[in-house]
């Protein structure tokens, strides 16, 4: 569904971020891009919805070429492409409601973006969003009022009201504490299943990415060094992503991770304690 | 005795000249200068002698300001200032908008910045009178020349001021905006302005009451205002119209400066 080609990336101090990536994601499949910082995982995100130019190389989703478009097309595209930040990247002295809504930009024409009248059926689903969210009680707060992983629910919203075939994910949990963090991973994931879409989250934590991938993909240098199920993380695997380590204790970690799932009754009561 | 040592290692900031020699020499060098300097202020204290009966006229005339004799002069050309600031402030924020949007170097290509960025600078390095004086010869005496001179001077002022904040935005949600496939009008919207407008509304108050100070300056050179009373209040040796003349202007300042602090502390 989307496939990237012999993906290059040059900045203009030199540095080369990709070398050279392909990377082939079906349809309804949730994938996890591990590596070190600065091994190119935000820029080939960025590729591929290209709010950074790739320099070389072809990115394809559904089959059109989105290397190839014009400003108007690649803004048609982008709709297609719902995109996750790390920070949230709200835009804090807008409400929620006005933050989900502009998922819909690229749908609705500037006057009735400028004057907030969004067709009513783009906030019925606004609404139905936030209710899965469990935000909807929040809508017309500043979005500068709610907690870290409140924030990162209403930037989930704003991406699935895109109504999206794949979900850009930037880090999504690295400015969270863990149990947020594992919260929002499961909601992304729960949320790719309903709708059937794809995903590339990328991660620091290789722990909570073995708890929710169905594959990993490890970029080392701008090179993909590993891309496999998320068991096949050996230490030796480890070791040629992010250099030597001692690897027992993230194995070991996931593990652990695994016997926590069985209580999620206390997530869900603290949920909905947050709403 | 070896403890007594220890605890009398002394520390003090490192000089910010760390050659003596140099500090010294710097230090006396402008001590001369200043002498020197002082020295050539020719004062003729005579004329100071004679200059301070005038400013006890002056203090007497604050003590008993006479705002009737000559109140419609003031009060036409305490209007006509009002309307100027207000009119000329509105048409800066206008033309300083686009300005701005175009001098900040994260939204626009740069020959368009540098292009802002030069009607800017034109703007800055004119001062109000002289661009009144300017005006005044093109479009004779009145208020149009001080409504035109004021909305360039806030232009340079605004749209400088405007510029800088937008670049100062956090780029994330400006991102964000982007990625939804949002037009450039709409990222503006929705990413930039909601950032910018807090800063925006409190420096367009700042300007308002500046606009109004500078009006009565530019009124001295002829373009409309209280300036031009003011002036012929003090050829008329008139202080105590005078001194009602700028209780008046103090009072509006104050006035508008108390408003401006409410309204912003409101937008935050």
């Amino acid at each position: 569904m989307l496939s990237v080609e012999r993906l290059v990336k040059r900045y203009p101090t030199g540095d080369a971020a990709l070398r050279g990536v392909d990377l082939e994601v079906p349809a309804g499949q949730v994938m996890a891009l591990i590596g070190p910082s600065g091994a190119g995982k935000s820029t080939l995100l960025r590729c591929v919805n290209r709010l950074v130019e790739p320099t070389a190389g072809r990115v394809r989703l559904e089959g059109e070429d989105l290397t190839a478009l014009g400003a108007a097309a690649l803004r048609r595209a982008r709709r297609r492409m719902g995109m996750i930040f790390q920070e949230f990247a709200l835009v804090e002295r807008l409400s929620v409601m006005e933050n989900v809504l502009s998922g819909r930009l690229g749908y609705v024409g500037f006057w009735r973006s400028w004057f907030r009248r969004f067709p009513p059926a783009d906030v019925e689903e606004a609404f139905r969003l936030l209710d899965r969210v469990e935000l909807a009680e929040s809508c017309d707060k500043r979005a500068d009022a709610l907690s870290g992983g409140q924030r990162q629910r209403v930037g989930i919203a704003r991406a699935l009201l895109q109504n999206p075939r794949i979900l850009l994910v930037d880090e999504p949990t690295a400015s969270l504490d863990p149990k947020t963090s594992r919260q929002i991973m499961r909601l992304i994931c729960e949320l790719c299943r309903e709708r059937g879409l794809a995903a590339i989250i990328n991660m620091h934590d290789v722990a909570l990415a073995r708890l929710f991938v169905e594959r990993v993909v490890g970029l080392r240098q701008g090179a993909i060094v590993y891309d496999g199920p998320p068991d096949g993380l050996t230490p030796e695997v480890l070791t040629t992503i992010y250099g030597a380590e001692d690897w027992s204790e993230a194995r070991r970690r996931g593990g652990a991770d695994e016997e926590e799932e069985e209580e999620p009754e206390v997530d869900e009561q603290r949920l909905a304690g947050l709403t | 005795m070896t403890g007594a040592a220890a605890a009398a290692r002394r520390w003090a900031p490192p000089p910010l000249i760390a050659s003596a020699w140099l500090r010294r020499g710097l230090a006396l060098g402008a001590a001369i200068y200043l002498a020197l300097a002082l020295g050539t202020l020719r004062v003729n204290w005579r004329r100071v002698w004679e200059g301070l009966d005038r400013g006890g006229a002056f203090v007497v005339g604050f003590a008993r300001p006479d705002f009737v004799s000559r109140w419609v002069e003031i009060s036409e050309g305490i209007l006509e200032g009002l309307v100027m600031t207000v009119t000329a402030t509105a048409v800066g924020i206008l033309i300083s908008v686009p300005i701005g949007l175009g001098a900040a170097r994260n939204l626009a290509p740069l020959p368009v910045y540098l292009a802002c960025r030069g009607i800017v600078a034109a703007s800055r390095t004119l001062q109000e009178v002289i661009v009144a004086i300017f005006f005044v010869a093109m479009f004779g005496f009145g208020p149009l020349a001080g409504v035109l001179t004021l909305s360039f001077a806030t232009v340079g002022f605004l749209a400088k001021l405007l510029a800088e904040d937008i670049e100062d935005t956090d780029p994330a949600p400006a991102e964000a905006v982007r990625a939804t496939g949002a037009s450039w009008l709409q990222l503006l919207n929705y990413g930039i302005q909601p950032q910018v407008m807090p800063r925006l509304i409190g420096l367009s108050l700042y300007r308002l009451d500046i606009n109004f100070r500078e009006s009565a300056v530019i009124g001295i050179v002829g373009a409309g205002g209280i300036g031009a009373t003011l002036n012929t209040a003090f050829d008329r040796y008139e202080y105590a119209t005078a001194a009602a003349i700028l209780m008046t202007i103090i009072a509006i300042v104050m006035t508008a400066e108390y408003g401006s602090g409410l309204i912003r502390r409101r937008v935050q």
